[in-house]
């Protein structure tokens, strides 16, 4: 067990300097990094000037140990976006917004994905059943920007349940959580649906039954067990992709202030310090996730063999 | 969790198949199997009612995106304030403006079109590069196997692992937006499905006996991969392919959404929610609601489209879904109870 993490977290720091030798790349050679600081209308002399007040005249090589040793001291350069901060002190500001926004998403997602999958895999064929398929069919297809406008238009405009601005955090948590949740509750119940299809036709939940026990414990304890590992799979999926994408489109729609909102907000303002930062930090994000997704596995299934 | 063919897994489904099969064959006294390779392809989604309704929602959707420059009223960026934000038609409005105009007097029937455009064409191009890059990668990996495999794969996961809607945005605040960064952008960070599951299919198929044939007598690794190899994965990746294409039009309209993708004076649908979403959430949203349902409904068909096609070209499922019609929906008996 101890092995198999050690080894997933050298995976995950060979994914970290992965990303971290593509931004360089993408930045360094594709693009020009000052073009992307000043304005459009900066004459040619300021923009030398700039380059070489950050080194970026050096050669690659030179740059590259640089920007290397620069992030192995956590140093990711000052944002100028938010003037004079720490670009990893402005992305840690913003951060804990977008991780209750995730979590608050992913437990709402939990809480109504596993019944009605369970649900529909009891009774299939039944309306809930059909309603709950074809609506994770249209949740699927539904773009997630466009469902959050829906919900604001419908809940915040007409309804007038719940204010534009500021107000206390909860009500303005609600509707970008159950945006961020809806889709994921399509896909995980269908899939929960599926695998608890196959278990509960599996042999060994027919001799459960057959040996007469309540079909309460058939279906809650044998075959939900089994099933939780297909779930768990694209739980962990679902957690990652928020983390990776759907916030930033989420919180753009409804001015949610975590780092995918600031990731746009910087990337728009020429902010490039702080978006390398952002790519970096989401990066190391999604390994740790990855990380536990696979000692979850352990535990549900103690078959599993790590390594 | 795929059932395993044999004689001790014999599952609910599998009996009700073959009690299907044979009732079909007492009525018309030709085998099952004749009669599907008969029926063919397009016979088949006639009987599929959901499929057919997309297919033929997506042929005209591509038929005037295609014409859209000669069957559009205006041009996409044309029209001044004094007619804007006209009703559609049904609504009062004038069929010169049929889905009427928006607050900067743009034609939305006009924008629509083009819009359409642009996501169909990005999403056939980037499945295209994507795809044929990936599947490259992957006949290599699998048929070479040993150290190619170990770094191609290499390779994979750590761009799988890769927070990829924020380095295409990256990418694109530094490339600029247009419809060509955005479809290799978009190919760049999404070829490794192909790659992986192309590599998968590989694996189970060079053990078998007629790719060792083909070694065997002679033939270069080229010829085994092209012509023994590669008809093995043309089903699976097909089906792969029409889901990719709904993913990456999804894609392309969320970068669009966040002003990082299509810009003006380019058209797309993503791009039009957003400029609605600023103006007018308070005022008509209808101008949301368009281009958005427009969208909704195109990856929907999409996919409605590709769940016919898994199962046109799979004989096992097929085979499961003919037992449950003719059984009278017999989901009950699949679920066990």
């Amino acid at each position: 067990m101890g092995r198999y993490i050690l080894k997933r977290l050298l995976q995950g720091v060979v994914v970290v300097i992965g990303v971290t030798v593509f931004v360089f790349v993408v930045t360094r050679l594709v693009g020009d990094p000052v073009k992307f600081m000043l304005p459009l209308s900066a004459t040619e002399e300021e923009r030398a000037a700039r380059r070489s007040e950050l080194g970026l005249d050096d050669p690659i090589p030179q740059q590259f140990g640089r920007f290397v040793g620069d992030i192995g001291r956590l140093d990711f350069g000052e944002s100028t976006y938010v003037r004079g901060e720490h670009s990893l002190e402005v992305v840690l500001d913003f951060l804990p917004r977008t991780l209750q926004l995730v979590a608050f998403g992913m437990v709402i997602a939990l809480i109504f994905s596993l019944p009605l999958g369970i649900f529909a895999s009891r009774h299939p064929g039944s309306w809930v059943d059909r309603t709950l398929t074809t609506l994770s069919l249209v949740g699927l297809s539904m773009p997630q920007f466009f469902l959050g406008y829906i919900l604001l238009i419908v809940f915040t405009v007409k309804l007038t349940w719940f204010e534009i601005g500021p107000g206390p955090w909860y009500t303005n948590l609600v509707l970008p959580a159950v945006c961020l949740a809806l889709p994921a509750i399509g896909r995980l119940s269908m899939v929960v649906r599926s695998a608890m299809i196959d278990e509960l036709n599996s042999q060994y939940a027919k001799v459960a039954k057959a040996k007469g026990l309540p079909q309460r414990r058939v279906v809650g304890v044998h075959a939900l067990r089994n099933a939780g590992i297909p779930f768990v799979t694209l739980f962990g999926w679902e957690v990652i992709r928020a983390l990776a994408g759907y916030t930033v489109v989420v919180e753009t729609v409804f001015n949610w202030n975590g780092i995918g909102f600031l990731a746009v907000t910087a990337i728009k303002n020429n902010d490039f310090f702080l978006t390398q930062t952002i790519v970096i930090v989401v990066a190391v994000l999604v390994v740790i996730v990855s990380i536990l997704i696979d000692i979850s596995y352990k535990v549900i299934d103690p078959r599993v063999k790590l390594g | 969790m795929s059932t395993v063919h044999g004689t001790d897994e014999w599952t609910a489904q599998e009996s009700d198949a073959l009690a299907a099969t044979e009732y079909e064959e007492s009525i018309t006294g030709r085998p099952y199997e004749l009669q599907g390779a008969q029926r063919g392809l397009l016979g088949d989604l006639v009987h599929d009612k959901l499929g057919l309704a997309s297919a033929i929602f997506l042929v005209v959707l591509a038929t005037s995106a295609l014409l859209a420059p000669w069957i559009a009223p205006y041009e996409p960026n044309d029209g001044n304030l004094s007619s804007a934000l006209l009703s559609p038609v049904w609504h009062g409005g004038t069929w010169a403006h049929p889905i009427g105009t928006d607050w900067q007097g743009y034609d939305v029937f006009s924008r629509l079109l083009y819009g359409a455009r642009t996501s169909l064409f990005i999403g056939i191009a980037v499945v295209a590069v994507a795809g044929t890059f990936g599947v490259m990668i992957g006949l290599i990996a699998g048929y070479k196997g040993g150290r190619t495999d170990r770094v191609l794969m290499g390779w994979v996961d750590v761009q799988v692992s890769f927070p990829g809607l924020l380095l295409a945005m990256l990418l694109i605040a530094l490339v600029g937006g247009s419809v060509y960064t955005v479809t290799i952008i978009l190919a760049i960070n999404g070829w490794m499905v192909y790659g992986r599951m192309t590599r998968g299919i590989v694996l189970s198929v060079r053990e078998r006996p007629f790719v060792e044939a083909a070694e065997l007598v002679g033939c270069s690794s080229r010829r085994v991969i092209l012509r023994h190899i590669l008809p093995n994965l043309v089903s699976p990746l097909a089906t792969l392919a029409v889901l990719e294409f709904a993913r990456i039009i999804l894609a392309e309209a969320a970068l669009s959404f966040l002003g990082l993708g299509i810009q003006y004076p380019g058209v797309s649908w993503g791009l039009d929610i957003a400029r609605a979403g600023e103006h007018e959430l308070f005022g008509n949203q209808w101008l949301i609601v368009y281009p958005g349902v427009l969208l909704s409904l195109t990856v929907l068909s999409v996919n409605l489209l590709s769940s016919w096609l898994r199962v046109a070209l799979d004989p096992q499922e097929r085979e499961k879904r003919f037992a449950a019609t003719a059984t009278g929906g017999s989901n009950a008996a699949a679920a066990g109870v």
